[in-house]
């Protein structure tokens, strides 16, 4: 497979967000493996440069090394704080600094949560936190609905990326709407990843055929029974799906069309 | 000496003072390069830990990287 790798790298370019490029189109986050050894292999094997970390207090009662940086390596990986968790734009605006001062990079992944069943954003908030974010230098990637309007909002405030859900983080529904994603990444002249609802291979096929500059995804890695293997397959996934977008697919027809010659037959 | 009481991360942790940023990381055993300080909601940059004491009523948040999507 490494040869599929290097065709990519030959025909697509790297992805550029907020000055900084990527050769991988697969981002991961941290969360919810079962131990931290299986997280830094599975990570390994996802190809993912860019990895998301959230942001909480230290646990005083329990051992100081549960932070991520005692696990993941900060000069390998590119972190990608987020602001999960946050129901206000002042609460994730709070965060998004907080992240930023452990001193990695100008890059946040800005979550601004309007109801805790769904998940889903709150809009308003993640709008006006976005345009204090980037007025304060930050690179901006928003997580945000299927929702085109949101999206160029969030395009006019300055976001570097605009990150459109394919279903509810964490649901593993996969892409439920592809003609939004599709509308949002031809109208946007900032890089479309696709964040959250993923929940296996195919699922990031059919995304990354939809045109998307990249996904982000965590639990369908996670929570797979073999977390490994599933970084990997997502690898590939998010490839083949790369690579079908860009070959451009064959047209859909009603009707069957022989692919062996018709004359010539006996 | 001063006994300074302190929120902590949410919590109250008695001191002895006068203390520095830097002597309560000390104290908690925390390593200054992995984590990042907050006093009464303002940040304090790290090399500055070292000459910001802290005052009795003071809220410090202390917050490091974890796993997360």
């Amino acid at each position: 497979m490494a040869t599929t790798i290097q065709e990519q790298t030959l025909i697509d370019p790297p992805l550029a967000v907020g000055g900084r490029s990527f050769r991988s189109r697969l981002l991961v986050g941290t969360g919810k493996y079962r131990n931290n050894a299986e997280m830094v292999r599975a990570i390994e094997a996802s190809g993912a440069e860019v990895v998301t970390v959230a942001v909480r207090r230290v646990d005083l009662d329990r051992s100081k090394e549960e932070g991520l940086l005692y696990h993941l390596d900060p000069t390998r990986y590119f972190l990608l704080a987020n602001t999960a968790g946050c129901y206000t734009a002042d609460e994730a605006i709070r965060y998004a600094r907080l992240g930023r001062e452990a001193g990695f990079n100008d890059f946040i992944k800005l979550e601004v949560i309007g109801d805790r069943d769904t998940l889903l954003p709150d809009t308003a908030g993640l709008i006006s936190a976005t345009k204090t974010l980037a007025a304060e230098g930050f690179q901006v990637m928003a997580y945000t609905n299927d929702d085109l309007i949101t999206a160029l909002r969030l395009e006019d405030a300055g976001a570097a990326a605009v990150m459109p859900l394919a279903s509810p983080i964490g649901s593993g529904l996969g892409l439920l709407n592809p003609y939004s994603i599709r509308t949002i990444k031809k109208r946007l002249k900032v890089p479309v990843l696709v964040d959250a609802g993923v929940g296996t291979a195919s699922d990031a096929c059919i995304t990354m055929e939809q045109g998307v500059d990249g996904i982000l995804m965590n639990t369908a890695i996670a929570e797979a029974e073999d977390a490994v293997s599933m970084a990997l397959a997502m690898r590939y996934a998010v490839e083949a799906g790369r690579l079908a977008f860009l070959a451009g697919r064959m047209p859909r027809r009603e009707v069957a069309v022989p692919s062996s010659p018709t004359t010539g037959m006996l | 000496m001063t006994r300074l009481t302190l929120t902590v991360n949410g919590d109250p942790r008695v001191i002895e003072g006068p203390a520095t940023l830097a002597d309560l990381l000390r104290q908690l055993e925390l390593d200054a390069r992995m984590v990042v300080v907050e006093l009464n909601r303002e940040i304090v940059r790290r090399p500055r830990l070292a000459e910001t004491e802290v005052q009795n009523g003071d809220s410090v948040e202390l917050v490091h990287f974890v796993g997360g999507g």
